[in-house]
């Protein structure tokens, strides 16, 4: 059910906003701002995976930059099979890469959710400061196992020659291949704010705010968490696939722990919670990237400022100052 | 494969070791006194590093470095504590990475700004260069020997500061219960100042001691800081001693583990698979102690307050 809240109406008209973007570039003849825009659905995407587990679940996880990684080494691992004729697995039965997305999004899911269920089982035993450093300490195994690995490039990282296909859609066009970011975007919120609406949302919330009451009403927090950590990481695995065909390219940097932080920022610029946060929070991101990084090539300095003044002083991020308060009703 | 070379290995994961304890033992400590999770730590070892290399390189002197990177990272480590760090004691744990996070960002940025992206080089001061002989024949460089000894005597130093000394008194106390040391009239936020600045010290120690052995540059700190969580979570959150032990454990697997396990497949593989592989495998071992300690001990080996 939609209500017009200031919130849902301050929604439609960022989404309107990131949908025009690329068609204004166009007319600007500016294609160049069509990447950008791309980038900010693409990691908004991660975003709203990371969100899910650390708005909704309080889940402060430091290593989904491990599921992004996952989800673009599922896409240039088939993608290189398939472009160079060599089968994946040649005994007991042959599997062979593929360029098809939408079998790439289904492996991307697929491994980042097992992934998730046994980094989860692991680090969910524990709470507080020892599951954000457990999450970044798995994410940290599986970005030295991806550098020292050789089959895939190591540390060089791995190109992907020619994007990948959906059916139906010329994925090299750059108008295309936003509307294909932009729609999983939007499903993906969609998907997580019917999560949050949910019975099942209820109850992650309520082993967020008070764990012990929710055991007393019969819940099992540990499940709810276990099954929000893997759909979290699912989706940021999807953005992983998805940036990697945007760059045509996987390197372990899409693994290494700078990520997860970036990640983090996404969520936390735009607002923790708030359905569209990680909207805001990819566009400011690219927006600071590109402004300072035209004018010093230390723009990070500046994104330090900037995310340190949000954190200290602005805690609702950009969309709780634009529609106030979550409303509780 | 000989037993001089395992002991040398040995060595070499013992100096490791002490190192990571240098880093480890400020992150715990200031988590156990102000439960605060500091990801900017790193930097501090990494201003540690710069203050040293810049300095003995102006005066040719490594000592006066060693001196220049105490004062630097502490004076860094306080600057910061009251700047920033002093708002988050109250806040949750994700606002604290958030603004440490933001930390590192500045810190790296600023400290690439001020010395260009190129990495400085620091020489192991004459006094400590060449090797020393140990009982049985071995040769060993004296300077990773001298760095073992270091770290043995700045785990015995803060053994003795805490457990014996008025200011350890107030840190335990501060532990155990904060808001009871601020009745009895003690300024705790001069001691969280103090404590911060300590740990950042430390970082800075470690920063300049192994600032010799590789090369100093920006982002140095960063898979040191991690290492350095990985072994406090193995000890035990807050605890010094657990961050000894875990620092020693984490030391001594990892370099045997990318010594020996290369070896160990290559006797039923050929070479080049059995490298990639022993290496692959070498590189996550710790990571797979840590999560096999957290299966048995979820509060790591020696937790904290109970």
């Amino acid at each position: 059910m939609v209500r017009l809240s200031k919130e849902n109406g301050l929604n439609c008209v960022l989404a309107l906003a990131l949908l025009a973007a690329p068609f204004v570039a166009t007319a600007l003849d500016e294609p160049f701002y069509i990447t950008l825009a791309t980038r900010v659905a693409i990691l908004a995407i991660a975003g709203v995976g990371l969100n899910l587990a650390l708005g909704l679940g309080g889940l402060v996880s430091f290593g989904h930059a491990a599921f992004f990684g996952l989800g673009g080494y599922a896409a240039g691992i088939l993608a290189s099979h398939a472009l160079n004729y060599e089968p994946i697995l040649s005994s007991p039965f042959e599997l062979n890469g593929t360029t098809q997305m939408l079998v790439i999004w289904f492996v991307a899911l697929l491994v980042s959710g097992l992934a998730a269920l046994l980094i989860g089982f692991f680090s969910l035993r524990t709470s507080g400061v020892y599951f954000i450093m457990i999450t970044l300490a798995f994410a940290q195994m599986i970005y030295y196992f991806a550098i020292s690995w050789p089959a895939y490039g190591g540390e060089d990282g791995l190109s992907i020659y020619v994007r990948n296909v959906l059916p139906g859609v010329n994925t090299m066009d750059p108008i295309s291949f936003f509307m294909i970011a932009f729609v999983l975007l939007m499903l993906v919120i969609l998907f997580s704010s019917m999560i949050k609406n949910s019975r099942f949302g209820a109850a992650l919330q309520a082993a967020r705010q008070n764990d012990e009451r929710l055991a007393t009403v019969g819940i099992h927090p540990f499940g709810i968490r276990l099954t929000t950590f893997v759909i979290s990481a699912m989706i940021t695995a999807l953005s992983g696939a998805l940036f990697a065909d945007l760059n045509r390219f996987v390197s372990p940097d899409m693994l290494a722990w700078h990520m997860s932080g970036e990640i983090m920022v996404f969520v936390i610029l735009g607002g923790v919670g708030r359905l569209f946060g990680p909207v805001v929070g990819a566009a400011l991101f690219i927006l600071i990237e590109s402004v300072f990084g035209g004018i010093s090539e230390y723009w990070m300095f500046y994104l330090g400022l900037v995310l340190l003044g949000v954190v200290l002083y602005a805690r609702g991020g950009v969309i709780g100052f634009l529609a106030g308060k979550e409303k509780h009703d | 494969m000989t037993s001089a070379l395992i002991i040398e290995q040995l060595l070499n994961g013992l100096q490791f070791g002490v190192m990571l304890f240098l880093m480890a033992a400020g992150l715990t400590l200031v988590f156990g006194v102000m439960g605060l999770i500091n990801l900017a730590h790193g930097s501090l070892y990494m201003v540690g590093a710069f203050a040293c290399a810049a300095v003995a390189s102006y005066t040719g002197s490594f000592w006066l470095g060693v001196v220049a990177s105490l004062a630097a990272s502490a004076a860094a480590g306080a600057l910061v504590e009251v700047t920033v760090i002093r708002r988050l004691y109250n806040r949750d744990h994700l606002d604290q990475v958030l603004a440490t996070f933001a930390l590192i960002l500045i810190f790296s940025e600023g400290t690439r700004y001020l010395f260009g992206s190129f990495p400085l080089f620091l020489n192991v001061p004459d006094m400590l260069a060449g090797p020393i002989s140990l009982p049985g024949g071995l040769q060993y460089p004296l300077y990773r020997f001298a760095i073992i000894v270091v770290g043995a005597l700045v785990a015995f130093g803060l053994y003795l500061l805490i457990s014996r000394t008025r200011l350890g008194i107030r840190i335990r106390a501060g532990e155990s219960d904060r808001a009871m040391i601020a009745a009895l009239g003690i300024d705790i936020r001069l001691l969280y100042t103090i404590v911060f600045a300590l740990g950042a010290a430390l970082a800075g120690l470690a920063g300049a001691l192994v600032g010799a052995i590789q090369s100093v540059q920006v982002g140095m700190g960063e898979p040191v800081l991690i290492l350095a969580f990985v072994v406090i979570v193995i000890g035990g959150i807050g605890s010094i001693k657990g961050a000894l032990v875990g620092a020693v454990l984490v030391g001594v697997v990892d370099t045997l583990g990318r010594f020996l396990l290369p070896q160990f497949f290559q006797l039923f593989m050929d070479n080049a698979q059995a490298t990639s592989i022993g290496s692959a495998l070498a590189s996550m071992s710790i990571y797979i102690l840590m999560a096999l300690v957290l299966v048995v001990k979820p509060k790591g080996l020696f937790p904290a307050n109970g």
